[in-house]
């Protein structure tokens, strides 16, 4: 019973190196969107005490004149390498859960008995490497949050095969007690904080603890982390991804934004996409949230604020986003702010299948017209030819990405050239 | 057999690249009964690329393999997950930048080009080199 988890070194960082071998051994960074933070370091950024999430104006200079490498991020590139590796996975273990861009558990129960866990990793972590340039962790163990601690072991103690394979009690216990309980996957600050008040400061400690004991006085979840701290399964290996409970888009913007129309503009903009990847899912939002802010950087007045609308039934239909954004935004925009991020976030899914229907129907919605959204997907599917006549045509330039690297894989002019 | 039927090639997107072919020739006025099976169409993936996750696209620049039917602005593919041996044309890595070129391991391992204007690169240790993939095909465009 073995379950293994494949986690990216750097993943941003690592894959902007893999066609350029001049960056080999340099500090590299990737900026978020709109080059607003670090969100990707390599560790000769790391060891120049780069921190995650820090705004990179904060950074800059100084890494810039020790000879650091920036990129903005470039999130086409990075999607085709995740779903290479993720492809390799799944051919090595028909059990893969693909658990976030860059990390993927699987189960190779069965097969360890001919190789051996480190060996099975080992090989792992070849295939990956030499296939696709980017560099991985394999921790291994019995349970998901036990590979999880081998995987967070591997990064600790600096382990150069990169493989750390937990399969007996002894290395099991040494790596549970190396691993505070904040380190452990699923337990939050808040969590931490009360555990340690209750004397349990390292995951060995939680692991004696009696797993009943856990589950009245904290939850059932972390009961379950008790159980598979000690071997026992309690998370299972999904590898049908359960589908979406919200749907987020927000962006901070390259030039303040104060005024009103321009604001909606842009937050149309986000509504669009959203709108659109809630209809791929099949998915209807009965609520919509807009939420804008200033920059917590900016020496002027500081604002946030956030106000949902809620639908009497649940739609799909971009108009009726456009129309509870219009009607939200007013009422929480103020003027003269400088506004530097926007989003919104669909949420409360139902399936397109199972509608409601309300004694109040709104007289604005378009729920019956659903056929016109249809189409519009599948004009826009290659590429944007239809739009809402309130969105950001090329108006304003919301997101600025000035060091982005070329498409390497994605696009025919963009192809790494060879002498 | 003669291929005389080209169908429209959507360039974008290499999976889609699908082209029908018919076995028989058609015949004006003539209709062939075999012409109504279309054959399963040919995928220039499946023929091109053994290994999807492993397969990359890079562009040549420059006259150094020439000789080996590699022209300057011919795409490339490498394939990652073969090892190359003796005589490979091989995409590395050589100081910090891609080179093309034929792969010598004996007498002494170094890197030659299909061009007389070329010095072969002899691989030492001050040489930082990283062998990237073995090159399966080339795509010379003429038009």
């Amino acid at each position: 019973m073995s379950i293994a988890l494949v986690d990216c070194v750097s993943f941003y960082a690592s894959c902007e190196r893999v066609f350029r071998p001049d960056l080999k051994e340099r500090p590299v960074v990737v900026l978020s969107n709109n080059d607003g933070c670090v969100i990707a370091r390599s560790i000769e950024a790391k060891k120049m005490g780069i921190k995650m999430g820090v705004p990179w104006f904060k950074v800059k200079d100084r890494y810039i004149r020790k000879g650091g490498i920036v990129f903005s991020s470039n999130f086409a590139f990075y999607g085709d390498m995740s779903r290479r590796v993720m492809n390799i996975l799944d051919s090595i273990s028909p059990k893969t859960e693909v658990y976030s861009i860059d990390e993927a558990f699987l189960d190779f129960s069965g097969t360890e008995k001919n190789v051996g866990c480190f060996n099975f990793g080992l090989q792992l972590k070849n295939t990956v490497g030499r296939w696709t340039g980017i560099p991985v962790r394999v921790g291994i163990g019995p349970t998901k949050t036990l590979a999880k601690i081998a995987s967070y072991q591997i990064k600790k103690r600096n382990i150069k095969s990169r493989v750390l394979a937990l399969d007996n009690q002894k290395d099991i216990n040494q790596a549970l007690e190396a691993t505070p309980v904040g380190e452990i996957w699923g337990v939050g600050r808040r969590l931490n904080r009360k555990l340690s008040m209750a004397g349990i400061n390292n995951a060995l400690q939680l692991s004696y603890a009696p797993p009943q004991d856990i589950r009245k006085r904290f939850s059932i979840v972390l009961e379950r982390t008790v159980r598979e701290l000690n071997g026992e399964r309690c998370l299972e290996i999904e590898d049908v991804s359960p589908t979406k409970k919200q749907i987020v888009v927000s962006r901070s913007f390259a030039k303040k934004i104060t005024n009103l129309e321009v604001l909606n503009t842009v937050i149309n903009d986000y509504v669009v996409r959203a709108a659109e990847k809630l209809r791929s899912e099949k998915q209807k939002s009965s609520t919509i949230s807009v939420f804008i802010r200033t920059s917590p950087f900016d020496a002027g007045q500081s604002y946030r604020a956030i106000k949902s609308y809620s639908f009497t039934y649940p739609t799909d239909d971009t108009r009726d986003f456009l129309y509870a954004v219009r009607k939200t935004l007013a009422k929480i925009y103020k003027p003269n702010y400088r506004y530097s991020k926007a989003g919104i976030m669909l949420s409360s899914f139902s399936d397109i299948g199972y509608v409601q229907n309300s004694l109040f129907r709104e007289s604005h919605t378009y729920k019956m017209n659903s056929k016109l959204m249809k189409v519009i997907d599948e004009l826009n599917l290659n590429q944007k030819q239809i739009y809402i006549a309130s969105q950001n045509i090329g108006r304003f330039k919301p997101i600025q990405r000035n060091m982005i690297s070329p498409k390497y894989t994605t696009s025919w002019i963009d192809l790494p050239v060879v002498r | 057999m003669k291929i005389n039927y080209i169908g429209t090639v959507i360039a974008d997107n290499l999976s889609e690249l699908m082209l029908p072919y018919f076995q028989d020739m058609v015949h004006a006025g003539f209709p062939s009964p075999a012409s109504d099976f279309i054959e399963s169409p040919i995928d220039l993936n499946k023929y091109l690329i053994k290994n999807n996750a492993a397969t990359f696209l890079v562009r040549v620049s420059g006259k150094s393999m020439i000789g080996a039917g590699i022209n300057d602005g011919a795409t490339l593919i490498i394939d990652r997950s073969i090892k190359p041996s003796h005589n490979s044309i091989i995409v590395a890595a050589v100081d910090g930048e891609f080179v093309c070129r034929r792969l010598k391991t004996k007498p002494k391992l170094c890197l030659v080009a299909e061009n007389k204007g070329y010095k072969p690169i002899y691989i030492n240790s001050q040489i930082d080199f990283e062998v990237t993939g073995l090159v399966t095909s080339v795509i010379n465009q003429f038009t």
